[in-house]
C-alpha cells in the first residue's frame, strides 16, 4: 500500500499560515494587553506612536509611493503590451527582463542610485560639456522628500514582474484570435488589445498586482536606499523602533505595524474600487464603438519606455560592477582612470562569511520549500485532490500581508518566550516567502506532465514512488531546478526577515549591503551589490546549464532556446 | 484454472449513470476489439482494467486474469500492459534504458543486456541501445514501445487507439507486428479503436459500445 501523502499539503499551508498568524497575533496581543512586555505599556505605546511628529507624513509617503509605483508599473506594462503585442521588440524585451526579475531589490536600487544620483552616470555623461558641472551639483535626486526616486525605482523593478506575469496569462486567453477578430471589425491593434485582451489578462494578474501594491507600500530595503530620510516611510521607521535597544520601543513598533497593515488594507480596498471604476469607464469606451485608430501612434513611446525600464536596471548593475572595479574615478569622468581588483581584495575577508550564511539559508529554505511543494503536488495527483480557491489564496497570504506588519510580532513573541532568534528562525521565516514562489513556478509544469507516462510506468510494474523518482522528477528536472533557482533568488533578496527573525545577529550579503547604504562608500556598495546579484543569479545559471549536461543526449528534454 | 482475461459483470458508472457494462472473456491469443463513438467510455474501460480509473467513476464487478482476481490490485501488480496512441517512451532514458525499465527484475547485468539486445534485434533495431528516443522515426518508436511492454512479461495487453497516430503504410506493419507477438505469447488483447480496419485485422470478436 502506498503511504498517504494528504498531510503534505496541510503541512505546506501550515508553514505559510502559522508564521503570518503568529506574527499578527504578536503585534496585536501586546497592544491589547493580552501579552505583557517588560517595561512597556500598551496605551503609552499607542500614544507615543501618535505623538511622533513624522507620523502623518510617513503614512502619507507609504500610500503615495506604494500606489504611485503600482500605477506606474502597471501603466508601463499595459503600454508595452498593447503597443508591442506580437512584435519582435516584445520578444527582445521579454528575454532582457526575465533575468532581471531575480536581481535582488537592494542591488537594483543601488544600481539605480548610482545611475541617477547627482554624481551618477547620467550626470557624468552630460558633464561638463552640456551641464557645465565640474563637481556634483547640490540637488536632491536620491532620497527626495516626496519619495519620487523610491516610486520610480519600485516601478522599474516591479514592471518586469507584472510584464512576465501578463505574458504567462496571455497564453491562456486566446489573445491572438480576439485581436484578429477585433481588427477585422476595424479596430486598431492596440485598441483591440485594450478592449478585448486586457480585461482577461488583468483578471489573471490581479493577485500579483495586489502583491506589488502591498509590497511597494511597505518595502524597507529599497526605501532605505532610495527613499526620503526625514521622515522616512512608515515601514523604515517601524524597523528603527523594532531595532531600538530600549525594549519599550518594540511596542511602539508593533502599534506602527498595525497602522501599516491598516494602510495596506485601505489601499487595497481603494484599488478594488478603482478597478470597478476603470471597468465601468472601459465598458462605456467599448460600447461607444470608437476604433481608436490614433492609439497606434503611441508605439514609439512604448518602445522607449520598454528600453528605459530594461536599461535602467541593466546599466545600474553595470554601474555597481564598474564601481566595484574602479580605481581612481574623478568627477565628471564617465569612466574610472584605472580598473583594479583592489576593492575586492579589500572586502573579500569580510564578505566571505555573509556569503556563506546567505548560501546556507537560501539552500536550506529552498530545499524545504521544494520538498513541501513536490509532496503537495504529488499528493494532488495521487489522491486526486484539487486545491481549493481558498488554499490558493492562502498561498498569496504572506505576499499580501506586508512583512513589516507581521515580522515585528514574530520578534515580540520570540522575545516573550525567551527564545533566541537565530539562523533556524531566519530559515523558517524565509520559507514563508520562498514557498509561494517555488509553488507558483513549479505547479504549472508539474500539472502539465502527461500522466500517461505514469500509467505506462505503473503497467510496467513500477510503484507510485518509483514513478515519481524514476520518471516524473527526471522528466521535470528543468522546471524543478528553475523553481529551486527562483526560491534561492527570493531567499537571497530577503532583508527584513533576516534582520528581524535573526535578531540582528544573522548577517547575510543582503543585510550587509543595505547596512552600507547610509555610508556612501561606493566601492563597498559596488562590491556588495555585485556579490548579492551574483548570489541570486548563479542558481539560475545552474538551472539552465545542469539539464543540458545531464540530458545532453536527450533532445526532448533540453529546453528550447527562448 | 481458466486462462484469458475475464470481465465478470463489469459495470462502470459516471456519477449515477451507467457508462459501460461488459460480461465477457477474452481468450488467450485472442483480440477483442471495442468500437464506439468518442465519449462512449472506451478509454474509461481500459482505465478500469489497468486500475487508473478517475474518482469521478465507480466500478462494479470483477476483472479476472488467468484465474487471478486483479480487481483491487494496484496497477503495478496486475501484469496488464498497455500501449497508447503516443509511444510515451521516457524522454530522459536512452532506447536501451527504456527497455531495461520495462524488463522484469532479475538476471545479471550481462543477461539483462543480452535480453534487451535480442529484443532490439527482434524488431530490426540492432545498435539502437544508446540512441535518444527523440531521434527515432515514428515506426521505430512504436516498435520500442511494444518491446518495452513485452519485456515486462505482461499476461494481457491493452491497446488504446495504439495505431491511430501512424500513417497508413506503417500502421498496417505495426499492427501486424503487435498482433503476431501477442498471439505468439498467447496474450489476451483488448483493443479500443474507432477504425474498422483495425478491428478487421484483429480477426477477433468485435464489440460495439455507446
Amino acid at each position: 500500500m502506498t503511504p498517504s501523502l494528504t498531510w503534505v499539503p496541510r503541512l505546506t499551508l501550515a508553514a505559510l499560515v502559522l508564521p503570518v498568524g503568529a506574527g499578527l497575533w504578536g503585534v496585536i496581543a501586546p497592544l491589547l494587553g493580552l501579552v505583557q512586555i517588560n517595561g512597556a505599556d500598551p496605551t503609552e505605546a499607542i500614544d507615543d506612536l501618535f505623538a511622533w511628529p513624522g507620523l502623518t507624513r510617513a503614512s502619507l509617503l507609504s500610500v503615495t509611493t506604494g500606489i504611485g509605483a503600482t500605477v506606474l508599473a502597471l501603466a508601463i506594462v499595459v503600454l508595452i503590451l498593447c503597443q508591442l503585442h506580437g512584435t519582435r521588440a516584445l520578444g527582445w524585451l521579454r528575454r532582457l527582463l526575465s533575468p532581471l526579475l531575480s536581481v535582488p531589490h537592494a542591488a537594483a536600487a543601488f544600481g539605480l542610485a548610482f545611475l541617477i544620483a547627482p554624481s551618477g552616470w547620467v550626470a557624468r555623461l552630460f558633464s561638463p560639456w552640456a551641464t557645465g558641472w565640474d563637481h556634483p551639483p547640490d540637488i536632491l535626486i536620491l532620497n527626495d522628500p516626496w519619495g519620487m526616486a523610491l516610486t520610480l525605482g519600485l516601478a522599474i523593478k516591479e514592471a518586469p514582474f507584472l510584464l512576465l506575469m501578463s505574458l504567462a496569462a496571455l497564453g491562456q486567453v486566446r489573445a491572438d484570435q480576439s485581436i484578429y477578430i477585433a481588427r477585422a471589425l476595424g479596430h486598431s491593434g492596440s485598441g483591440a488589445w485594450l478592449k478585448t485582451v486586457f480585461p482577461a489578462v488583468y483578471r489573471q494578474i490581479r493577485l500579483p498586482v495586489y502583491v506589488v501594491l502591498a509590497y511597494s507600500m511597505t518595502v524597507v530595503d529599497v526605501a532605505m536606499i532610495l527613499g526620503p530620510t526625514r521622515p522616512t516611510t512608515l515601514s523604515v521607521q517601524i524597523l528603527r523602533w523594532m531595532s531600538d535597544p530600549d525594549l519599550a520601543y518594540r511596542l511602539q513598533g508593533a502599534a506602527g505595524a498595525l497602522l501599516q497593515l491598516g494602510l495596506v488594507l485601505g489601499a487595497l480596498g481603494l484599488w478594488w474600487v478603482a478597478e470597478r471604476l476603470v471597468a465601468r469607464l472601459g465598458k462605456r469606451w467599448v460600447e461607444g464603438g470608437s476604433r481608436s485608430l490614433h492609439l497606434n501612434r503611441l508605439r514609439p513611446l512604448a518602445r522607449g519606455v520598454g528600453a528605459v525600464t530594461a536599461l535602467a536596471v541593466l546599466l545600474g548593475l553595470m554601474g555597481l560592477f564598474v564601481w566595484a572595479l574602479a580605481g581612481q574615478w574623478r568627477y565628471p569622468d564617465a569612466w574610472p582612470q584605472q580598473l583594479s581588483l583592489r576593492s575586492w581584495q579589500r572586502f573579500a575577508p569580510q564578505i566571505t562569511d555573509p556569503l556563506l550564511e546567505t548560501a546556507v539559508i537560501a539552500l536550506i529554505s529552498t530545499m524545504i520549500a521544494l520538498a513541501l511543494c513536490i509532496g503537495s503536488l504529488e499528493a494532488e495527483s495521487r489522491h486526486n485532490l484539487r486545491p481549493t480557491t481558498r488554499a490558493m489564496a492562502l498561498l498569496y497570504l504572506p505576499l499580501l500581508i506586508p512583512q513589516i506588519a507581521f515580522l515585528p510580532g514574530l520578534q515580540v513573541l520570540l522575545l516573550q518566550a525567551g527564545l533566541t532568534s537565530g539562523r533556524w528562525v531566519v530559515i523558517l521565516s524565509h520559507l514563508v516567502f520562498v514557498l509561494p514562489y517555488v509553488f507558483l513556478s513549479l505547479s504549472d509544469p508539474w500539472r502539465a506532465w502527461d500522466t500517461r507516462y505514469g500509467t505506462v510506468a505503473r503497467a510496467l510494474g513500477t510503484s507510485p514512488n518509483g514513478v515519481l523518482l524514476r520518471v516524473r522528477l527526471p522528466m521535470l528536472l528543468t522546471p524543478v531546478l528553475t523553481a529551486a533557482a527562483v526560491g534561492c533568488a527570493v531567499s537571497v533578496g530577503q532583508y527584513l526577515p533576516t534582520l528581524l527573525a535573526g535578531g540582528g545577529r544573522v548577517a547575510t550579503i543582503t543585510t550587509e549591503a543595505v547596512a552600507l547604504s547610509s555610508g556612501g562608500n561606493r566601492r563597498a556598495i559596488g562590491v556588495y551589490g555585485v556579490a548579492q546579484t551574483l548570489a541570486a543569479l548563479i542558481p539560475f545559471a545552474i538551472a539552465l546549464g545542469l539539464p543540458r549536461l545531464i540530458h545532453r543526449n536527450r533532445r526532448a528534454l533540453i529546453p528550447e532556446r527562448s | 484454472m481458466t486462462t484469458g482475461l475475464t470481465l465478470k459483470s463489469l459495470r462502470i458508472f459516471r456519477d449515477q449513470s451507467l457508462l459501460v457494462a461488459l460480461d465477457t472473456t477474452v481468450q488467450a491469443g485472442e483480440v477483442l476489439s471495442i468500437m464506439g463513438p468518442s465519449g462512449a467510455g472506451k478509454s474509461t474501460l481500459l482505465a478500469a482494467l489497468t486500475g487508473t480509473l478517475a474518482p469521478a467513476f465507480r466500478q462494479e464487478g470483477h476483472v479476472i486474469l488467468n484465474g487471478r482476481d486483479v480487481t483491487t490490485l494496484p496497477t503495478e501488480h496486475r501484469r496488464i500492459g498497455i500501449l497508447f496512441q503516443d509511444d510515451l517512451l521516457f524522454p530522459h532514458l536512452s532506447v536501451g534504458q527504456n527497455l531495461a525499465f520495462g524488463l522484469a527484475k532479475g538476471g545479471t547485468r550481462t543477461e539483462r543486456r543480452a535480453k534487451i539486445e535480442t529484443s532490439l534485434a527482434d524488431v530490426g533495431l540492432e545498435g539502437f541501445h544508446d540512441r535518444d528516443p527523440a531521434t527515432l522515426s515514428g515506426g521505430q518508436k512504436a516498435r520500442v514501445a511494444l518491446m518495452r511492454m513485452l519485456l515486462s512479461a505482461p499476461e494481457a495487453l491493452l491497446l488504446d487507439e495504439a495505431f491511430s497516430g501512424l500513417d497508413p503504410a506503417l500502421r498496417e506493419q505495426i499492427r501486424a507486428l503487435v498482433f503476431t507477438r501477442a498471439r505468439t505469447l498467447n496474450l489476451p488483447v483488448v483493443m479500443v479503436t474507432h477504425d474498422p480496419a483495425d478491428a478487421e485485422a484483429a480477426g477477433g470478436p468485435i464489440l460495439k459500445i455507446g
